[in-house]
């Protein structure tokens, strides 16, 4: 606020001269007074009513005029001018395609004209003006400080916070303690153990031992279901088994001639020609689902971590540090049909690292 | 300082009328608001607060605006909303995902889409005005750092502001998550993903927010209250401060003619200014609107409902969380493995590189100030390249950015343009680390020369492109001199960090009175205007003869 206003309140004028003045007069004294200084001001058209004049009020007034008819356009158009409901192709009405085009282009129109037209009223209607406006940034008086300072030292002092050792101590504690109190709250009722409970551990996966390979929609997996050189996602065949977040699992037929070459102790995993994999990347748990079957390399599109299925699904390019777990792969027959079902779970975590992961 | 009458070039422009009469409707309502309120001199203040007239300080009134749009269409949006997890299968409108298996969020998010009178166009204008809002945020941000618009006393204001990148980049997020599709559900995978990687606390902090192993069913829900009125809220609050801060100190303004530390100078906001600042809001929720309805964005439907076991390639996040993507996709398989505990890779450039960044964006004004020994106030911006060193950091800070953001797509760019996406991979590592010294330096060199060019026209005058013939044979260009010149002819001007003329017809009044400009053609012709003044001489010199003669 301007420092000399109250002490100034009408630049010195009484309610009876300022009364006295025309309204422009008394804008510029009131502008004044709060140090805004009109240093240039003139009207666009000094003289009212020419040609000129004339047609800048009409394009404004133009603008104004195409904002209401696509507002009114706009209108129409949501209440059933056009039609909104989805059909196929070839059933029904296809013209609800252009109904959301045409809220968008009739709002943009309405709304554009109108900003335009507004705009250009300020740019060519209204007077120019050239105004200089004090900051009052110059340094504060010092004594003012001194005295804001003295009030808030004296009140502190006042409070006897200072030599009063056993309120601070106890404020403290009480101020500390309430102060968890939120915290406790919020966090107390959000926190869950990590790993507790059915499917909740980072460890492992709903995969077990002789737990059925079935496919997306539940259905079981068989080595027939899959010609070589391709893949197949699949899931463990319990509740929940299709939903779960670590549960896809990528199997894949080799090629003939392709071989993959097992870590320790995992020799068994492989079954004939097909091996599965956690499709879960070991990155950021995207599904890395970009198979080449020629090179036997997976690619995760999120963030282009490349595994070489014939290494063992090993990183080979890209951000990924670690290898897809492999799933020990088996089959039962049941009614002379061949399945596959896992043997065991996944021997390591499956998916993105974190601190507790040996 | 009293001045009743205005300036001698300042002719009145109503005449001596007094139109604003205390019986009227208007003047009962003011007199009743005062005797209630006794608002009348703090609110003649603001009214006649001044605001300088530059197009760079749009950029920041741009984001202001696209948050009220965001506030409009996002309150419709949420009359339709659910923000739940529980499954349903689909029997909508939409026949291709009919009978499918899926969240409520995803299936109200479909329900808005198709059978939601103008819905779909809605959730259109919600998606492009934020992403507006994150793009001329980051640009505003750009013309603050450039022009020295956060040094002393506006630091507060910078800091407030990157809070309020840092919560629009959270807003966003959450924002674009809450359909529950597969695009937006496998950035929540990679979230959670993130969270985990945080060493010691990373598996409780992904089990707290997301109340399971992922993907639970908490997760939309919180995503939803902290869209719609958690973060909504304190970026209100942040805003307000933003705007009670700027309407304190004033406006930044940039050096020219009259121009001072201690003055602003531009249209009052009451009419002209407030007139044009409206109508610009229109004009912003124009285009948010046209693109809303004419540019289709996030189409849920193509992508399907999230299933962990399936990606669509060429999975984008919204643009602003496209650095953190490229920064993840370029960050090497550095695992660190310590006494049976592991630090992931995904953990430096997630969620060490953003802290690193924002506390540095956030430490730089403090920092110059210490580094210059910088104590004054400034009121009065700098020409970028007046201030070489920070141009070329903020040059530095912009190909570091753009590298990450390239980097986040670098999948799409090996495709459309047949490159390996390994090489890529590659290209974007090295240019992470040659681009932004390289950037320094082309940006200072250029800053250099620019200044030398502004020095040279001065003290040597305009290029007028009339070359004269010498007697001697030789040929010389003419140059115009902007000032009084010594004895061989250099310019007396000193340069004052204001722009120099560099065209003949940059010379004179830069505002020559009573020119209209209009858009094609100007509204009034220079005859017109002219005739105009005549006339007003005229009467001006009849009122004189007048006064004289009474």
């Amino acid at each position: 606020m301007s420092g000399t206003a109250s002490d100034n309140a009408a630049n010195g004028l009484t309610a009876e001269e300022v009364a006295k003045l025309s309204t422009e007069e008394a804008m510029i004294v009131g502008a004044e007074i709060d140090d805004v200084f009109i240093v240039h001001r003139r009207e666009r058209f000094p003289i009212a009513g020419t040609k000129a004049e004339k047609r800048a009020e009409r394009a404004v007034a133009a603008m104004f005029g195409i904002g209401f008819l696509a507002a009114v356009a706009f209108i129409v158009v949501f209440c059933g001018a056009v039609p909104y409901e989805w059909h196929l192709p070839g059933q029904g009405s296809q013209s609800f395609h252009y109904f959301t085009p045409l809220l968008g282009l009739t709002l943009g129109i309405s709304l554009g004209a109108i900003g335009i037209g507004t705009v250009l009223w300020a740019k060519w209607l209204l007077p120019e003006e050239e105004v200089v406006q004090d900051r009052h940034d110059r340094p504060k008086d010092p004594a003012q400080q001194m005295l804001t300072a003295a009030t808030i030292v004296q009140g502190f002092h006042d409070t006897g916070i200072a030599r009063r050792s056993m309120l601070k101590g106890t404020l403290g504690l009480a101020g500390g303690a309430l102060a968890v109190v939120p915290l406790v709250a919020l966090v107390g009722a959000m926190i869950k153990k990590p790993n507790r409970g059915p499917g909740q551990s980072l460890f492992h996966t709903l995969w077990g031992s002789g737990v059925a390979v079935v496919d997306a929609d539940g259905k079981r997996i068989g080595p027939d279901d899959i010609l070589p050189g391709g893949i197949m996602t699949v899931f463990p065949g319990v509740p929940g088994g299709v939903a779960a977040g670590d549960s896809p699992t990528l199997l894949i037929r080799l090629r003939p001639g392709q071989a993959v070459k097992a870590r320790k102790g995992q020799a068994s995993y492989q079954w004939g020609d097909f091996v599965a994999y956690s499709k879960i990347c070991t990155h950021a748990g995207c599904p890395a689902s970009l198979y080449e079957q020629q090179t036997g390399r997976l690619l995760c599109p999120c963030h282009q971590s490349q595994f070489q299925v014939l290494e063992d699904a090993k990183p080979v390019f890209g951000p990924a540090t670690r290898s897809l777990p492999k799933l020990p792969l088996g089959v039962e027959v049941v009614n002379g049909t061949q399945y596959f079902v896992a043997k065991g779970d996944y021997p390591e975590p499956v998916g993105p690292a974190f601190w507790e992961r040996p | 300082m009293t001045r009743v009458t205005p300036n001698s070039d300042s002719p009145t422009v109503a005449g001596p009328r007094r139109f604003d009469k205390p019986r009227t409707a208007p003047g009962k309502t003011g007199k009743w608001i005062e005797e209630r309120l006794g608002v009348s001199g703090a609110a003649r203040n603001q009214l006649n607060k001044v605001f300088p007239d530059h197009w760079s300080f749009m950029m920041g009134e741009i984001a202001l605006y696209s948050f009220i749009i965001l506030i409009l269409t996002g309150t419709f949006l949420t009359f339709f909303f659910d923000a739940s997890m529980a499954e349903v299968r689909y029997n909508g409108s939409y026949i291709p995902l009919d009978g499918v298996t899926m969240s409520r969020a995803y299936a109200s998010t479909l329900h808005i889409s198709f059978d939601v009178r103008g819905g779909l166009v809605m959730r259109q204008i919600h998606h492009w005005a934020a992403l507006l809002f994150m793009a001329s945020m980051t640009v505003h941000m750009f013309r603050v750092f450039f022009t020295g618009a956060f040094r002393k006393p506006r630091e507060l204001n910078w800091l407030i502001g990157l809070g309020l990148i840092t919560l629009g980049l959270v807003e966003g997020f959450a924002g674009y998550s809450l359909p529950d599709d597969l695009l937006s559900g496998t950035g929540l995978r990679i979230a959670e993903a993130i969270i985990q990687s945080i060493p010691l606390i990373g598996s409780w902090a992904a089990f707290l927010v997301f109340g399971a192993k992922f993907p639970g069913t908490e997760i939309i829900g919180r995503l939803y209250i902290v869209h719609v009125l958690l973060v909504p809220g304190i970026l209100a609050a942040l805003i307000g401060a933003h705007m009670a801060l700027l309407v304190k100190q004033k406006h930044t303004d940039f050096p020219g003619p009259g121009r001072t530390e201690q003055t602003v100078s531009g249209e009052r906001m009451y009419p002209t200014y407030g007139l044009k600042a409206g109508g610009f809001f229109f004009i912003v929720f124009a285009v948010c609107a046209a693109l809303g309805g004419l540019a289709q964005i996030n189409p849920v439907w193509l992508f399907g409902p999230y299933n962990p076991a399936q990606v669509s390639s060429g999975s984008q996040p919204d643009w602003y969380i496209g650095f953190l993507d490229g920064s993840t996709r370029l960050f090497p398989s550095w695992e660190i493995r310590l006494w049976h505990h592991t630090i992931p890779p995904l953990f430096w450039p997630t969620v060490v590189l953003p802290g690193v960044l924002f506390t540095l964006a956030g430490a730089y004004p403090f920092l110059e100030a210490k580094l210059t020994k910088d104590r004054l106030r400034h009121n009065l911006l700098q020409r970028p390249r007046d201030v070489p060193v920070r141009t070329g950091l903020g040059a530095m800070a912009i190909a570091f950015y753009a590298v990450l953001l390239l980097s986040g797509g670098n999948d799409l760019i090996a495709k459309s343009f047949d490159i390996s996406l390994n090489a890529m991979t590659w290209g974007g590592r090295i240019a992470l680390l040659v681009a932004p010294p390289l950037a320094y330096a082309v940006a200072y060199r250029i800053c250099l020369g620019l200044q030398r060019h502004d020095r040279e026209v001065l003290e040597h005058g305009i290029e007028t492109g009339i070359i004269k013939l010498l007697p001697n044979g030789e040929f010389i260009e003419i140059h115009q001199p902007l000032g009084p010149v010594d004895e061989h002819g250099h310019g007396l001007l000193q340069y004052s960090g204001a722009a120099v003329p560099k065209k003949m017809n940059r010379l004179g009044n830069p505002r020559r009175p009573g020119l209209v400009r209009g858009f094609l053609w100007p509204v009034r012709e220079r005859a017109e205007i002219e005739a105009e003044l005549r006339a007003l001489e005229a009467q001006e010199a009849e009122r004189r003869d007048r006064e004289l003669t009474d």
